[in-house]
């Protein structure tokens, strides 16, 4: 059984790192600076950390809504059987896809689990002052990856838990399953 | 080499999306017919899930016609991708993972379009081409 897991392990890394050796790369900095600047124009436009926070979390939204189909067309993954498999290929292939960091799946639970992330290129240089020290920073991430798994049927809540910019050691994003949605044909009489 | 004839694509409703002919043998129908036939299609494609003799089957992924070959690929987000092609066409799964992939660049990264709108992608549409030509060349 262990053996097996391992063996699914060094799939997905190689998986991950075959993806992100397909796709086009760009400078991390200007991408840190691009961020940066994303989240200071709407500290501006919202004025409050948890307008900030929302507005942050539903454009990560919009994105992982377009971003899974690049996903699912370019990365050889086959078909999730249970949610914990969906942790480890996002962490091991889908991070490494388009971040190129590698994420780790911890505190799993049947409908639970937390990505944590050593390395979080979106926050490469930031310091938060004291009166951002509730900013859900690196937020669009959570909205990523709640967008991009609405797409493929599954509503979950996408949580920042811990971040490095708060004084933890590492950033985790908490993911929960609230939902499968399935789609059903339905007669039009109905 | 036998060519590829038409690509169609579906969104989650069952509504086509897209349509393209690449060659002078396809079908000549209007805009509604197209449409009326890309939403049977999709209905057809179910049926033929649940009446399949063998439990857990895939859905339909290919048809043989005296006259045309069709390929279907339905992507885990619920999108439909089907092409038709002459007789003897190889590697059409290839193709609509290939077209799969420009769909996923070419339409999606564009923030103006809008999901599971008609596609109008100039860029989408050009490479699309480009492909079906190498596939017409290749076979």
């Amino acid at each position: 059984q262990k053996a097996e897991t391992e063996m699914s392990a060094v799939r997905l890394n190689r998986a991950g790192d075959t993806a992100f050796a397909k796709v086009e790369k760009v400078s991390s900095e200007l991408f840190s600076l691009t961020y940066g600047a994303v989240v200071m124009q709407v500290i501006k436009d919202y004025e409050e950390v948890d307008a900030t926070n929302a507005q942050l979390e539903k454009m990560g939204y919009n994105i992982g809504v377009r971003l899974v189909d690049e996903f699912l067309a370019k990365a050889q993954v086959s078909a999730c059987q249970s949610f914990q498999d969906t942790a480890e290929v996002i962490a091991k292939v889908g991070f490494k896809m388009f971040l190129g960091v590698n994420a780790e799946v911890v505190k799993t639970t049947g409908d639970e689990f937390t990505l944590q992330l050593s390395d979080n290129p979106l926050a490469e240089f930031v310091e938060l002052p004291e009166q951002y020290a509730k900013l859900e920073y690196s937020g669009m991430l959570c909205g990523v990856l709640r967008g991009a798994l609405e797409m493929v049927q599954m509503r979950v809540t996408c949580t920042l838990v811990r971040d490095v910019l708060w004084g933890d050691d590492v950033t985790e994003i908490r993911v929960v399953l609230q939902e499968m949605l399935n789609e059903e044909y339905h007669d039009d009489e109905d | 080499m036998p060519s590829l004839l038409s690509l169609y694509i579906n969104n989650k409703a069952g509504g086509l999306i897209f349509h393209r002919d690449f060659s002078s043998a396809a079908a000549k129908l209007d805009i509604n017919e197209h449409l009326t036939l890309a939403s049977t299609f999709n209905g057809l494609a179910m049926i033929m899930r649940q009446l399949s003799p063998v439990p857990g089957s895939s859905g339909m992924e290919l048809l043989e016609a005296d006259s045309f070959v069709l390929q279907s690929f339905d992507t885990v987000t619920g999108l439909k991708f089907f092409v038709t092609a002459e007789p003897e066409s190889k590697h059409l799964d290839a193709v609509l993972k290939d077209v799969y992939m420009l769909y996923s660049d070419y339409v999606l990264k564009n923030p103006f379009y809008e999901l599971d709108m008609p596609i109008h992608c100039e860029r989408f549409i050009q490479k699309l081409m480009k492909l079906a030509d190498d596939y017409n060349k290749r076979g």
